[in-house]
């Protein structure tokens, strides 16, 4: 049994997995968002930052968010294995061992955080640290499986990246930092509940308790509403302080208008209509709610690139 | 001695560790830039150790 070819029928699952799994494994989808909104957090920092730090720190910043990824992808292979959207995952399509996926995540998380650390300082340090374990263990192993305000909670975990970006310049945290913060974490549970509506089979097969499983798809649909009015005043309110600006508030305004009317779209329609367009309006609301945080954190950028030029601010 | 075709399961073995081979390299290369970025940003130090340097402290006037 020496020959390779023999090692190779009689490997178990997981055990010559390819590069690529190991990159799947790090949520690259996710990742991007991270690191998009950790270099706006980063840039719009009242304290300018070394570019070759601002770099390293953003990739620590992102391998942190992967290595919880890669954790979330460990603990949840039994519920991504039953689910159409995840089944294709590494863990569950028999590429990567479960084992693999907690070792790289837990040498990922530790390897980030001291990065971190010695890249700029040990409040950013702090923060990923409390990152990556508020969404390995409170939101992926407790939360998940046991309250339909999983969504609500746990997106806390991706709310903290600019928070994160902003403690790397100015070494703590502040109002504009929190409303960063507070901006993703009221956006998460509307944008996770629209995409729960048009994947409605996937969760209640997996047996994980969404609102739309357990309190039904008319609450979801009023919970959405009730959020995206929340998240308004906080939107706008941003626009007031050291990040915001004329800019940002024009495209806050606008952006909260269309995300209301959506939401509002959404909870006006039932099954049956939703069922006879497939979710057409659902699906464009889980759209746009992408647009929605990307143009935000965009805006927030450019009113700090015309700071710089002495325009915009207030 | 014969040489057996690689098999796919070398192909994959070989990704993986020239994946690997290339992240290191990185890794390397961002501690390096790392390194040296900090340390000529940090101020007065002299390189050769990282003791205290009494004469690098300015002093105070009428001392």
């Amino acid at each position: 049994m020496t020959d390779v070819r023999a090692i190779a029928e009689t490997a178990a699952p997981g055990g010559d997995a390819e590069f690529g799994d190991f990159v799947q494994l790090l949520k690259p989808r996710v990742m991007s968002l991270v690191v998009f909104t950790a270099a706006v957090g980063l840039l719009v920092a009242p304290v300018p930052v070394h570019p070759f730090v601002a770099l390293t720190a953003i990739l620590f910043i992102a391998l942190g968010g992967g290595a919880s990824g890669a954790l979330n992808m460990w603990w949840d292979a039994d519920i991504d294995a039953v689910m159409r959207r995840t089944a294709r995952r590494p863990v569950p399509a028999g590429k990567v061992s479960g084992a693999e996926a907690l070792g790289l995540g837990l040498a990922l998380s530790g390897l980030s955080v001291i990065m971190l650390w010695l890249a700029s300082n040990a409040v950013a340090a702090a923060l990923l640290a409390f990152t990556i374990f508020f969404y390995a263990v409170v939101y992926t192993i407790w939360l998940k499986r046991s309250t339909p305000q999983n969504i609500v909670i746990g997106g806390a975990a991706g709310a903290f990246p600019p928070m994160i970006g902003w403690a790397v310049a100015t070494g703590g945290v502040s109002l504009e930092s929190m409303l960063m913060f507070a901006l993703i974490f009221m956006w998460t549970p509307p944008h996770f509940w629209a995409l729960a509506l048009f994947m409605k089979d996937d969760y209640s097969k997996a047996g994980v308790p969404m609102l739309t499983v357990t309190h039904g798809r008319k609450a979801t649909r009023a919970h959405i509403l009730a959020y995206t009015i929340l998240l308004a005043p906080v939107a706008l309110v941003a626009g007031f302080t050291s990040i915001g600006g004329p800019l940002y508030l024009a495209v806050a305004v606008v952006l909260n208008g269309l995300f209301i009317a959506g939401a509002w779209r959404i909870w006006r329609r039932d099954e049956v209509m939703a069922e006879a367009d497939g979710y057409a309006v659902e699906k464009r609301f889980f759209r746009f709610s992408l647009y929605y945080l990307f143009l935000h954190f965009g805006a927030f950028l450019a009113e700090a690139v015309l700071k710089s030029y002495g325009l915009g601010s207030w | 001695m014969s040489f057996r075709p690689d098999h796919e399961l070398h192909k994959r073995r070989f990704g993986r560790n020239l994946g690997l081979a290339v992240v290191l390299a990185l890794f390397v290369a961002l501690m390096f830039g790392l390194t040296v970025v900090k340390v000529s940003n940090v101020g007065p130090i002299e390189g050769y150790d990282h003791v205290m340097q009494p004469q690098l402290i300015p002093q105070e006037e009428g001392q």
